[in-house]
């Protein structure tokens, strides 16, 4: 039991990574897909964070008071993943925006029957006439 | 510090080219975006990739005459600052992702012209620069940080340049699929270098590749090593997790498919390359956790299933991209021997894939161009109106099937005596036994295009005159399919340099 | 001063580079200038035939004859020399080259093909990868220019690009390549693998190994099937389709150049990789032997059933094929010596006979053998020539094909089995039974009442022009081909003489 609580901040790790999982895989909505890839993001970031946590240390910056310090590479790293997190989520919104603005939805279900539906329209229109130039875009 | 004041400008210059070809074309993408005009961004991304390219052949011949060269960025050595590694391995991928991209560059100024709205292009270019710059960067950094760090500048600058592409809505949507399993993969990547450094307190992947062995038995490793390779494979788009690579080929901008499919998998092989051999070492990969028990069943799967799924497409992009991930199982079938052979062919057959199939894309490029399409029903009897372009892809499908005198013989070859030499005849015949699809799938294509006779239906439909590409676009084609060819007939001083190369990459970091 | 440039050089790549020279002539040529065309195509298949010549010549002499080789990786290279079954395939080819190029002048114009400039162009290129296998000093080399042949003559295949002439294309492609990819190129990296090299060295290379029978017996099955060109059964499909391509093609490729490569690569490599001795000490050859005789006869018999005149002469082709696999299997100095003859003999009784079947087309329009009863007195050159191809397939004087069968039986007799003799004795009935009667009813039958054919529209539309006549070009041809029948009988010895300069 101890060695459970001692280590309390790797299961929340771990939950909020599966969590983040579990939504990407069987959420077929887009937005909440991103979501959850934000919050298996977020896991990893929280991962980083008290692996450069130090027990009794304090923040890392020279004191002649202070002997432990945490260490302070692991967070400076998660600053750069976190925008890189941020920068995929910016793109991942963006890129849903385009999706909904063309197909009118952001579930996966429609986006891909209309999907499929365009692929039909094309294929028969190349076997219609397939020396003839298909407009597309 | 005083013994750089005495170097001479040009020694300098020379000391500094691992710093340059990562910050140049860095430095470059923002001014084209400064600047907003096509042309010049073209041009300048063009001319960029190109000093690039000089700079990755100048390193390559400085680690083949000589030691591989550590740099440290910014002055800090390691391990506190990021360390450069440049041996023949990772320089021959710098040429080969550099060189693709100056040529495929030149290429996309009609392409991208016809695909992607003008006031774009300064953007799309911009992107270019930055996934080139993601993608040398990977290849020669030596801080396990840092690669993810450039896999993500690579792989943002991936998701817009596909999301390009005028195919609406499938570009956007397989932009965001490969944006799911790319950040999942980079995730786990991320994860997997947590672990190591929890576990040994550094980044760098020397220090790693000397403290693992302390600590081999630890938990920790196991997890970091299997969230490495995991992460890895999924960048790779290796069977079983190869989903989002057809989608993001087919629906690209055709001058975007044929610069992923040369350099950005072949990237994280050499990524995955180096975790294996060198920073966890070929002992522990491969004794201890025996990765080719995984590695290989996968790479023959992929290989046969992928062909086979290739025959049975209907769209030339999406059948080259089927291809290219039968092609990745080629790769790590080579990787997972785990033998100087093996990784020698694996090392060939990068460089001679990315060649053919970036031509290959090209080619398919240049016949979207004229077409608007290209479904295999489309292509009837082209070698009429497009023979350049035709035999063009005749030449790269040759060579992609491995009849002798081309670059993929040689990639087979090699790939094939790898295999008898560790007694894995079956591997030997299966690897045959592809090739005869790819003739298959190969054939289908290029009966299509130069046997098939329009029939009357089509042919009432069929106003205007179909012409060869613009030169541009054929003459880079065949820029990059001359030097295939050039491999597949004088190979000898390239085996020998992968050979090296192997070595190198198996006996660890020096 | 370009032949004396070669006398110079005396180097065999010069047989490879001028066809291939020729094809940008032909191609800026093209329709338009149709004469000066097929003119550079004549004065290319003269010069190639004199370098070939000189080969032949510096061989008598005793000159030994190779090219620098271009090195691929680790020991692999490609590289020429000239030996002498190879330099008699040369010739033989080179030379058939020039007499089927006046034959396709005569046919093509008067049967008014497509494309001709893209048949010229692929023929050429086939014709230089044909020298290249010829001229070849080991078994990549030989293997490189068999895939090239493979390519090349498919557009010819596929010529008439009717859906039978693709489906025909299809098969050709996928049995060959199928086959020398899955079999052929395993074989050749195995032997590579074993020795080291794939160079042909006089006695073989593979002796040295110490290879089980039972090991022997797979490489050489893999490498007899992986060489489908040589049409042993199972692997023969692709010949009987393939005859949808035009005759001259048929004539040349299809029982000359392409097969003929097959059993030339067989051959070369069970003397030079292989070895004889080895061959015969072991006896790893032997279940292949069976296989060859099967095959002569159930092809013979089912040649039998064709009406179909092409057909027909396909599947002769595929059992003569098999008589010389079979003297290479046996493995014996006289069976070798026979099987190289065979391969002239074959290829002048075979080509008479399939440009008979292509001057029958062109002039009567008749493409099976139940329609020339009686047509004798319209087409007497044609039939004639046809009679003395048919005794050359046969092997009865005054033709080549009695040495080659003799050299064969005697072979097989050295090699202690009577059974291919009597296989032999058996198929030579079988040729009797299915090619002469076609020239004897042609000549002694009555003219057939003109039945509503298929063809009936055409005959009428021609008749004014060529009915009756066959185009002199062809004629020419047919004389040449029918002559050298029989001018073999006289000279075999010259031909044999050059074979058994070969160390065993």
């Amino acid at each position: 039991m101890t060695t459970l609580l001692a280590l309390f901040n790797y299961w929340i790790v771990i939950i909020l990574m599966m969590t983040g999982l579990y939504i990407m895989i069987t959420r077929h909505n887009l937005i909440k897909k991103l979501i959850g890839l934000s919050i298996f993001q977020t896991a990893i970031f929280y991962f980083y964070i008290s692996l450069g946590k130090v027990t009794g240390g304090s923040a890392p910056i020279i004191d002649p008071d202070v002997t432990t310090y945490s260490n302070p590479l692991p967070h400076v790293l998660i600053l750069t993943a976190i925008v890189v997190g941020v920068a995929t989520t910016a793109v991942g919104l963006a890129l849903i925006v385009r999706i909904y603005d063309n197909t009118g939805s952001i579930e996966e279900d429609d986006i891909r029957e209309h999907e499929l539906s365009l692929i039909k329209d094309s294929e028969q229109r190349i076997n219609k006439s397939s020396m003839n130039k298909t407009d597309q875009g | 510090m005083s013994a750089v004041v005495e170097m001479s400008v040009m020694e300098q210059v020379i000391h500094h080219l691992p710093a340059l070809i990562i910050v140049l074309p860095l430095m470059i993408a923002p001014l084209c975006v400064i600047f907003r005009n096509r042309i010049v961004a073209w041009s300048l991304t063009a001319v960029t990739s190109g000093i690039c390219a000089v700079i990755a052949a100048c390193l390559l011949i400085l680690v083949k005459n000589g030691a591989p060269i550590h740099y440290a960025l910014g002055g800090w050595s390691s391990p506190s600052g990021i360390e450069y590694y440049i041996d023949i391995s990772n320089a021959l991928i710098l040429l080969l992702v550099s060189s693709i991209s100056t040529v495929v560059s030149v290429y996309s100024l009609h392409s991208v012209d016809q695909e992607i709205p003008r006031e774009k292009h300064y953007l799309f270019y911009t992107a270019w620069l930055l996934c080139l710059t993601g993608a040398l960067g990977i290849a020669i950094t030596c801080d396990a940080f840092n690669v993810f760090v450039f896999l993500e500048i690579s792989s943002l600058s991936t998701y817009l340049l596909i999301a390009l592409g005028n195919e609406r809505p499938h570009s956007f949507m397989a932009s965001f699929r490969y944006l799911i399993m790319g950040s999942v993969g980079a995730s786990f990547i991320l994860l997997g270098i947590g672990f190591l450094y929890a576990a040994t307190g550094t980044l760098n992947m020397q220090d790693l590749s000397e403290r693992i062995p302390l600590v081999a038995e630890s938990r920790t490793v196991i997890v970091a090593f299997a969230f490495i390779t995991v992460g890895l494979l999924i960048k790779i788009a290796m069977f079983p997790v190869h989903n989002w690579l057809p989608n993001a080929y087919q629906y690209a901008p055709s001058a975007v498919s044929s610069f992923l499919a040369g350099t950005a998998t072949k990237v994280s092989i050499y990524v995955l390359m180096r975790f294996m051999f060198d920073v966890f070492g070929t002992n522990y990969s491969f004794s201890q956790m025996l990765l080719s028990n995984v590695l290989m069943p996968l790479a023959v799967i992929g290989f046969i299933l992928m062909s086979v799924v290739a025959i049975f497409q209907t769209d030339l992009r999406r059948l080259l991209a089927y291809s290219s991930i039968a092609q990745i199982g080629y790769i790590i079938a080579g990787v997972s021997m785990a033998t100087q052979a093996g990784l020698s062919a694996a090392m060939i057959h990068i460089v001679n894939h990315g060649l053919i199939k970036s031509a290959l894309f090209m080619a398919t490029g240049c016949m979207l161009y004229r077409l608007g399409s290209v479904h295999i029903q489309s292509l009837r009897q082209l070698i009429s109106s497009m023979p350049i372009t035709v035999s063009a892809f005749a030449f790269g499908g040759i060579s992609l099937i491995g009849l002798p005198l081309t670059a993929g013989f040689i990639s087979k070859w090699n790939l094939i005596t790898a295999a008898l030499e560790k007694d894995w005849w079956w591997l030997a015949a299966l690897i045959l036994v592809s090739s005869i699809l790819a003739v298959v799938y190969i054939g289908k294509v290029i009966q299509m295009t130069c046997f098939s006779p329009i029939t009357t239906e089509n042919n009432q439909s069929s106003g205007q005159v179909i012409s060869e590409a613009p030169t541009l676009m054929w003459v880079s084609t065949w820029i990059l399919l001359l030097a295939s060819l050039y491999l597949g007939i004088n190979s000898e001083d390239f085996v020998a340099l992968t050979q090296q190369g192997a070595n190198q990459v198996l006996g660890g970091f020096k | 001063m370009w032949p004396l440039f070669i006398l110079d050089e005396l180097n065999p790549i010069w047989a490879i580079l001028v066809p291939l020279f020729a094809t940008p002539f032909i191609a800026i040529l093209g329709e338009k200038c149709r004469n000066y065309r097929e003119g550079v195509i004549l004065i290319a298949g003269l010069l190639t035939l004199l370098v070939n010549i000189i080969m032949f010549n510096g061989l008598q002499n005793g000159t030994p004859i190779s090219s620098g080789e271009q090195v691929l990786f680790a020991g692999l290279s490609l590289k020429l020399s000239a030996e002498p079954i190879g330099v008699l395939f040369a010739l033989l080819a080179s030379f058939l080259w020039v007499v089927t190029t006046i034959y396709s002048i005569g046919y093509m114009r008067s049967h008014n093909e497509k494309n001709q400039t893209r048949f010229y162009i692929c023929f050429a290129i086939a014709i230089a990868a044909v020298m290249a296998a010829a001229y070849s000093d080991n078994l990549l080399t030989l293997f490189v220019a068999y895939e090239a042949i493979t390519i090349s003559t498919v557009p010819l295949v596929t010529h008439a690009g009717t859906p039978a002439a693709q489906r025909a294309g299809r098969i050709y492609i996928i049995t060959l390549m199928t086959a020398s990819i899955g079999l052929l190129m395993p074989a050749m990296i195995w032997i590579w693998f074993i020795t080291g090299t794939l160079d042909f060295v006089e006695g073989g290379i593979l002796g040295s190994a110490n290879l089980s029978p039972t090991t022997l017996s797979i490489i050489l099955g893999l490498i007899v099937f992986g060489t489908a060109k040589a049409a042993l059964m199972p692997v023969h499909g692709w010949l009987p389709n393939a005859m949808v391509a035009p005759t001259p093609v048929s004539a040349l490729l299809h029982a000359v150049a392409v097969v003929k490569t097959g059993v030339f690569l067989i051959l070369k490599v069970i003397v030079y990789i292989f070895g004889i001795q080895t061959l015969s000490d072991t006896g790893a050859a032997n279940w292949l032997i069976y296989l060859c005789c099967a095959t002569i006869l159930i092809a013979s018999l089912i040649a039998l059933t064709k009406d179909n005149l092409k057909a027909r002469l396909a599947y002769s082709t595929i059992a003569q094929l098999s008589y010389i696999i079979l003297a290479a299997l046996l493995a014996t100095p006289e069976a070798i010596v026979g099987g190289g003859l065979h391969i002239v003999v074959h290829a002048f009784g075979k080509i008479t006979l399939f440009f008979c079947a292509g001057a029958i087309l062109v002039s009567l329009h008749y493409k099976n053998v139940s329609d020339l009863d009686g047509m004798g007195k319209q087409i007497p050159l044609t039939m004639l020539a046809f009679f003395i191809g048919a005794l050359t397939i046969i092997g009865l004087p005054p033709t080549g094909g009695l040495w080659s069968k003799l050299s064969i039986a005697v072979g097989s007799l050295d090699a202690g089995m009577i059974f291919p003799v009597g296989v032999l004795m058996l198929s030579s009935l079988l040729n009797i039974a299915y090619l002469l009667p076609i020239p004897v009813r042609a000549f002694f039958l009555e003219k057939k009442e003109p039945q509503k054919s298929q063809f009936s529209s055409l005959q009428t539309d021609t008749s004014t022009s060529t009915f009756g006549i066959e185009p002199l070009a062809c004629k020419i041809a047919i004389t040449i081909t029918m002559i050298a029948c029989v001018a073999l009988f006289f000279y075999a010895e010259k031909i044999t003489d050059v074979l058994y300069t070969l160390r065993f």
